[in-house]
């Protein structure tokens, strides 16, 4: 199905993707029930801990974007993760050697008179405010689940200030409780990118790249590697300015660090722009990398400078390379991430030489925005290593008991306060934070060596887990780790 | 001036599960949508001195992630299933129903899921936080409302010399722990029994014995102050009211000297602790005094920008015990009207007899706006957020973080309490001076 930009805002991932938060099976199982034509509902808990939601993933993206200002029309609380954006900020400062700034953002600070009489003039103020102190080129206003079970109408009060605030205002609707699966503040975010900021090409850039990711620690890499083909990246959301979104609809192609991070976006550049959107697995490890890159070059009618540069990049780290998988093989890990990262990391550990013993996804789609299953489903599925895999929007019992049965040697983890309680279980951890940790070829060797070196010495790991308590009953180590989850309902 | 804030310094009332996270072994549950508890703990916790998960907090905390279904038909069924599978499996000795924006909006009964658990014997309690009603200092009042109201029952005995210690807010201030367990050695040391509450060995037997105490130690300008007037109201118990965290000699002294005599404790046995204790202090000031007085680097005025009883305790030890200036001090926990004009009387009531201009706002953009129109003539010294470093940048001036969010640092038992805590703030406030040229 087509994005559609005339709606007002993006359709939930449940709804659009089929996304599933609860599930319990297997690689080939997953694959082969979510084939076109297929798909299986979600597994509901009856017991779950607190996980994330969608304002959370918009706020992370439109917070970075240069000359713009977010506006949360919320309580206070709901802007509690501006702290952690603003840590992400001054991390991509860093990677830039920029100057240090805060991210730019406002709650409307919404108390319990506005749930009665409407917040509307605090949303005026909150606009008002974010126009006279950051001057910016755009504003977003993020909802919450107080300004959208009030029933504020956000649309039509940045209308009445059409006049007043010569510059885009951009509602984005990412109240917490319409979705488990908190990627879907992502599509928020992009859906107001598509609708209000992106404008229709004036010129064609044949060089240019849209690559859809976070903070971009890897850009100067990145920049020298496409340059080496003639192409030019341009690093979109975070740190990029208004005007270059404006132009993302002139580029050649589009890429993405992340499958779940850049479906929306990719998707609609392409069938609206006619951008290319490059729709392999992930640049994770070397597969991943050829595959990415691989798919840069069709779309961009550079096969051959393609090979080459996948050749030179391949051939400077094999040696090393082999020298980290000879430490490795052998070991067994258990990883959880989000679906953008759970499964090509499976590939990426395996590249290494590690055996892995259970993969968790934070959500799953069944199918992306271009309509079909994910690029890495079907090629981890046509393996012949199957692999148990399971869904949970970041449940720490259900991987605290997984780790506590299966007894890894690693745990590989992406999101905040996941990896240090398998650390409490004395199981060695390695947090996948940066979104290029294992990026291509160098990166997974870097990333190699890592993991060798949190083998190496488990002092930290071990004493800490013979002091610490996890907070759970002996009982529920007894119990499968997917009690909670509900039966499937039969197709 | 709006009521919006920019670069927030507190968070909404569901931050109270924060408080029963600082209770050992005790378990928030919350009632609200999936994304409360992340961004609250990011923001009170991993944000701010990067402070951890602590035994049941950050990600594993139960939660009904309440979504669209609980909105439309109400989340009773699905907080009583919450609560029922929290019980299997998390181990704990307290747990601590609260609930977000979504449920109180709703209206979900909760005090009635909840009171088929108690009746049962399971040790819980709940406390109404959606975030609209008030930031988490309201919350962390109302969460104690409950605690006393559903939790506390009536002592057996009196037990002469305990004093329950009620300051800092956990988390929000970075420094709790290692404050209160300074606070609590001050209070051993003129021969009181501190009950601390909050943090390593504490925990339920603590929570307790809250009635049991002799009186109740207030070491803030008004948080708290509902909670120990209601705690007078059920048990009789009276309490002591000191309003700025004692930072450095000076303020410590008079500190120890004010609940000693409220707590009838024989003037001998406190002088002989404050004269032990300033003769140290003394022997590490002095040590200091040469590169205080020979530096090319001293700071110019200083500001302070944090909740109003750690600026004043900061103020009071900078004006005080080193002698600097003050320029302007931003307090920013919101605190209510009926306590400002109190509160600005404290912050002239140093001993060096300085006042110093007091301006009360949560909102960063205020505070950078009132910072830049002001003169200094040297670098000024900025202890603040790590919002406030880039105003500080600006300026060239010296910036510490010491209030939320501090981002930049790592805070596991330090503390600027007592004397001590002075020194300790003395390095660091020279460790930054220091650093900014070599």
């Amino acid at each position: 199905m087509a994005i559609n930009t005339r709606i007002s805002e993006a359709p939930i991932r449940e709804r659009r993707l089929n996304a599933i938060t609860g599930y319990s099976g297997s690689v080939k199982d997953l694959a082969a029930r979510t084939a076109p034509g297929c798909s299986i509902t979600n597994r509901e808990r009856s017991f779950s801990q607190t996980s994330s939601c969608s304002s959370g993933c918009a706020q992370t993206l439109l917070s970075g974007i240069l000359d713009a200002a977010v506006v949360n029309h919320a309580p206070l609380g709901c802007l509690g993760d501006s702290l952690y954006q603003n840590i992400a900020h001054h991390y991509g400062q860093f990677h830039r050697n920029w100057a240090y700034s805060n991210v730019n953002m406002i709650s409307t600070n919404m108390g319990e008179s506005d749930t009665v009489f409407g917040g509307a003039e605090r949303l005026r103020d909150g606009i008002r405010e974010a126009y006279r102190r950051f001057s910016p080129k755009a504003i977003f206003v993020t909802t919450s689940c107080a300004s959208g079970i009030i029933g504020d109408d956000v649309q039509g009060i940045i209308d009445e200030l059409k006049d007043e605030i010569d510059i885009p205002v951009v509602p984005v609707h990412c109240e917490g409780f319409r979705t488990k699966v908190w990627a879907t503040g992502f599509d928020a975010a992009f859906h107001a990118i598509l609708t209000s900021i992106v404008k229709p090409p004036q010129k064609k850039r044949p060089e240019r790249i849209n690559i859809i990711n976070f903070r971009g620690s890897a850009r100067v890499y990145i920049t020298e590697l496409f340059g080496r083909i003639g192409l030019k990246p341009v690093f979109v959301v975070p740190f990029a300015t208004v005007a270059e979104l404006e132009r993302m609809s002139e580029a050649a192609a589009s890429l993405t660090i992340c499958g779940t991070l850049g479906s929306y976006l990719g998707t609609a550049l392409e069938e609206q722009y006619g951008v290319p959107y490059v729709k392999s697995s992930p640049p994770h490890g070397s597969a991943g990398m050829d595959s990415w890159l691989t798919g840069l070059g069709r779309a961009v009618g550079k096969e051959l400078e393609v090979e080459q540069l996948i050749s030179t990049e391949k051939k400077s780290v094999q040696d090393e390379l082999a020298e980290v998988r000879a430490k490795l093989i052998g070991t067994t890990a258990v990883l959880g991430m989000g679906p953008g990262f759970s499964l090509s990391y499976i590939r990426v550990l395996d590249e290494l030489g590690i055996k892995v013993l259970y993969g968790a996804s934070w959500h799953y789609d069944q199918q992306y925005d271009h309509g079909a299953q994910p690029a890495i489903t079907t090629e981890l599925a046509d393996r012949d290593l199957d692999i148990p895999f399971g869904v949970g929007e970041q449940q720490n019992y259900e991987i605290a008991n997984l780790l506590h049965g299966l007894k890894p040697d690693l745990y590989i983890s992406r999101h905040p306060g996941s990896s240090v309680w398998a650390a409490k279980q004395g199981i060695v951890t390695v947090p996948v934070m940066d979104e290029y940790t294992a990026f291509g070829y160098r990166g997974l060797v870097n990333f190699g060596w890592r993991i060798v070196d949190a083998l190496t010495n488990r002092r930290f790991v071990n004493s800490l887990s013979q002091r610490v308590r996890l907070p759970y009953q002996d009982w529920w180590f007894e119990q499968n780790p997917y009690h909670f989850l509900a039966e499937e309902e039969a197709a | 001036m709006p009521d919006v804030v920019e670069q927030i310094r507190n968070v909404c009332a569901l931050g109270a599960l924060q408080s029963v996270t600082a209770i050992e072994r005790a378990i928030p549950i919350i009632h609200a949508g999936p994304g409360c508890g992340q961004k609250l703990w990011s923001a009170l916790s991993s944000g701010n001195g990067f402070q951890g998960s602590g035994y049941a907090g950050g990600h594993s905390v139960p939660c009904s992630n309440s979504t669209e279904n609980e909105i439309v038909f109400g989340g009773e069924d699905k907080l009583r299933e919450t609560i029922e599978n929290s019980l299997k499996v998390m181990d704990g000795d307290l747990f601590v129903v609260l609930t977000g924006c979504t449920a109180d909006i709703v209206g979900d009964d909760t005090a009635d899921v909840v009171r088929q658990f108690k009746n049962s014997g399971v040790p819980i309690v709940h406390v109404e936080t959606g975030g609209f009603k008030g930031n988490n200092y309201f919350g962390h009042e109302l969460l104690w409302e409950a605690i006393i109201d559903q939790l506390l029952e009536d002592p057996e005995e009196i037990q002469p010399g305990l004093v329950n210690v009620w300051s800092v807010l956990p988390y929000q201030d970075p420094f709790w722990a290692a404050t209160l367990e300074t606070i609590g050695k001050l209070l051993g040391q003129i021969g009181l029994i501190p009950n601390l509450i909050y943090g390593q060995g504490q925990g339920i037997r603590s929570v307790r014995r809250i009635p049991a105490a002799q009186f109740n130690l207030l070491l803030t300008p008004w948080l708290g102050l509902k909670t120990v007037k209601l705690l007078e109201e059920r048990f009789d118990t009276p309490y002591f009211q000191y309003s700025a965290l004692p930072v450095g000699a000076t303020e410590t002294s008079r500190f120890l000297r004010a609940v000693a005599a409220y707590a009838d404790i024989d003037t001998a046995t406190v002088e002989t602790v404050i004269e032990r204790e300033e003769a140290r202090y003394y022997y590490y000031m002095e040590r200091a005094a040469d590169l205080f007085f020979e530096t090319r680097f001293k700071p110019g005025h200083f500001i302070t920008i944090a909740d109003s009883g750690f600026a004043l305790g900061l103020s009071r030890f900078l004006v005080n015990d080193l002698g600097l200036i003050p320029e302007a001090q931003f307090v920013t926990d919101k605190v209510p009207d009926e306590h400002h004009e109190r509160i600005e009387a404290e912050f002239n009531d140093v001993v060096a007899g300085i006042p110093s201009p007091v301006i009360f706002t949560t909102d960063g953009g205020t505070i950078r706006d009132v910072i830049r129109d002001l003169k200094f003539r040297e670098r000024p010294l900025i202890l603040g957020s790590t919002w406030d470093k880039v105003i500080t940048g600006e300026l060239q001036g010296y910036p510490l973080s010491i209030s939320l969010p501090v981002s930049d640092r790592l805070v596991l038992n330090r503390t600027y309490a007592g004397y001590d805590g002075g020194l300790t703030l003395a390095e660091d406030i020279y460790t930054v001076i220091l650093n900014s040229f070599q």
